[in-house]
């Protein structure tokens, strides 16, 4: 079986009598030639890196370029001393995402799911829930096989490449994955799961990639938060028997032929939308002077060294 | 077939599965293929590489792979200081290609015991990388099958000599690639092998005469 329809892997899965995310470790053992065991370990592996990654967060991290930090450890303040619009659990999904959103950018571990800019959606809906509801971990990673499913279909049928198909395809198929993941945790059924899938990237169909400086930090890591947010909108609303209207795999053709044809300046290239902008462009400028900067530091004997101009072009030291 | 841990993962140090983690793996690559700790690498940067690199930790993240270092490691962020202590010294420079991959970079390497090294590769996203060319021929393969990269004299038989030991050893072939820069010159084999080559195999191999070099890189397991 290919993971390419979202129909097909319900229908194979019914067919079975499996659920869903069994017959998407069974897929992962025939693809990868690997046991159920070492398939769900890996799986759990995975988990746990997402935990460690949340726990591993620092407020006083700061980008290479400084645009981005601190903006999680802000969003816990504020609730922890402030009645949040939202809610507590709303408030730590918020920050959540953007705690991994930064720590994608200051280069701390992450894990890429689907891509390391969206690395935030899926962690900032799982690991409240989990910890607010007390899920065991074997039902955190059996919804990961769920939502690993859900990204593959995209990926196979669509993209979840911002140069490919614009930040649709990153924090929208997060979001579907993500959606798709708390449907099943809360005892969705196959076809609300794909309802949830449907309406999550419905609702981000079109989004461009336009990061500032070609950097994967503004608007990258704040993008993350309507991704979990707007997960937990569409499996709510699928739990609630609500139905897209389009089926899951029409709306998933339908994000590909968008993503094909947005203009390329809004695919990852940094010639469109906020990037442009004055201050987007004044970061871009910014940056290509620390560039130019750092590209004539060298290392030589272990020992920081400003090369000279001319010595730029000559052979290697 | 998709892999559902490209999916969720890989895990690693951020910001960009392509500009980052990619960058590690075409360090490391190039280090394996080397053969040997690196002390000199001449590394230059093309199109996005090269515009947004420094931004991403590009720069870095191909010193961390020349390091051995794996895309998950702590020490990335930190990878100029750790080359300084190893002794690998580097220098940057632009470069443009012609018809390459935006995120592609040549690496010119030293090793300690005086090997040489020349590779082109691009990180095509997602972590995913692919080399184009090694010593001035072209190639192409990923890294992600374990794979044999024999440098051979341009004649007959070798491929013959080659396959049959790996097929008596049990060894399958998915994918194979040859190419040489002109008839009778230096050719370049490279196999992707389902099951790992022992170095017995390997040791076997080497005895064909004719084969001047062989490299072998064997999958990441996770």
């Amino acid at each position: 079986m290919d993971l390419d329809s979202m129909q097909r892997i319900i229908e194979q899965a019914k067919g079975l009598r499996k659920p869903i995310w069994q017959v998407v470790m069974d897929y992962d053992v025939e693809t990868r030639m690997t046991t159920p065991e070492a398939s769900m370990e890996r799986m759990r592996a995975t988990w746990r890196a997402m935990v460690d990654a949340a726990d591993a967060y620092s407020g006083d991290r700061r980008s290479l370029s400084g645009l981005v930090g601190g903006d999680g450890e802000r969003m816990r303040t504020y609730y922890r001393h402030h009645n949040s619009i939202g809610g507590e659990f709303t408030a730590e999904v918020i920050a959540q995402a953007l705690a991994m959103g930064e720590n994608n950018a200051c280069m701390n571990r992450i894990v890429a799911a689907p891509t390391a800019g969206a690395c935030g959606v899926m962690p900032a809906v799982l690991i409240p829930l989990w910890r607010k509801e007390g899920i065991p971990e074997d039902k955190m990673v059996e919804a990961l096989y769920v939502s690993s499913a859900i990204g593959a279909v995209i990926a196979a049928k669509a993209s979840i490449s911002g140069a490919a198909g614009g930040c649709q395809a990153e924090i929208g198929s997060a979001s579907a994955m993500a959606a798709g993941a708390l449907t099943y945790l809360h005892g969705g059924m196959p076809e609300q799961i794909c309802h949830a899938v449907a309406m999550a990237l419905k609702n981000l169909m079109g989004l461009v990639c336009d990061p500032v400086a070609g950097l994967v930090e503004v608007p990258c890591v704040k993008r993350n938060v309507i991704g979990a947010m707007n997960a937990i909108a569409a499996a709510d609303m699928a739990l609630a028997g609500i139905q897209s209207r389009i089926p899951v795999d029409e709306v998933i053709e339908a994000m590909g032929d968008v993503g094909r044809r947005l203009p390329e300046e809004f695919r990852e290239t940094a010639l469109g939308g906020l990037a442009v902008t004055p201050t987007g462009r004044a970061v871009k400028e910014r940056m290509a002077g620390n560039k130019k900067k750092h590209r004539t530091l060298t290392i030589k004997d272990g020992r920081w060294k400003m090369a000279r101009p001319e010595e730029k072009s000559g052979a290697p030291s | 077939m998709i892999d559902i841990f490209d999916i969720l993962g890989p895990v690693m140090v951020g910001p960009s599965s392509s500009h980052t983690a990619g960058a590690v793996r075409i360090g490391n690559m190039a280090r394996t293929l080397l053969g040997e700790q690196p002390v000199r690498a001449r590394i230059m940067l093309h199109g996005s590489f090269a515009e947004t690199g420094t931004g991403h930790g590009t720069d870095k993240a191909l010193v961390a792979g020349l390091l051995g270092e794996e895309p998950d490691d702590y020490d990335i962020p930190n990878s100029f200081q750790t080359a300084a202590e190893q002794g690998l010294r580097f220098t940057f420079e632009e470069i443009r290609l012609r018809d390459a991959h935006p995120n592609s970079v040549v690496l010119e390497l030293e090793g300690a015991a005086g090997a040489h090294l020349k590779m082109q590769a691009c990180s095509i996203g997602g972590g995913q990388i692919e080399v184009r060319e090694l010593d001035g021929v072209p190639v192409n393969f990923t890294g992600r099958t374990n794979t044999l990269i024999i440098h051979n004299q341009d004649s007959k038989g070798y491929i013959a000599d080659v396959t049959t030991t790996l097929s008596r050893a049990g060894i399958n072939i998915a994918n194979m690639n040859l190419c040489r820069d002109r008839r009778g010159g230096n050719a370049i084999m490279v196999i992707e092998t389902d099951e790992k080559v022992p170095p017995v195999v390997l040791q076997f191999l080497k005895e064909y005469t004719g084969i001047s070099h062989i490299t072998y890189y064997e999958k990441e397991e996770k």
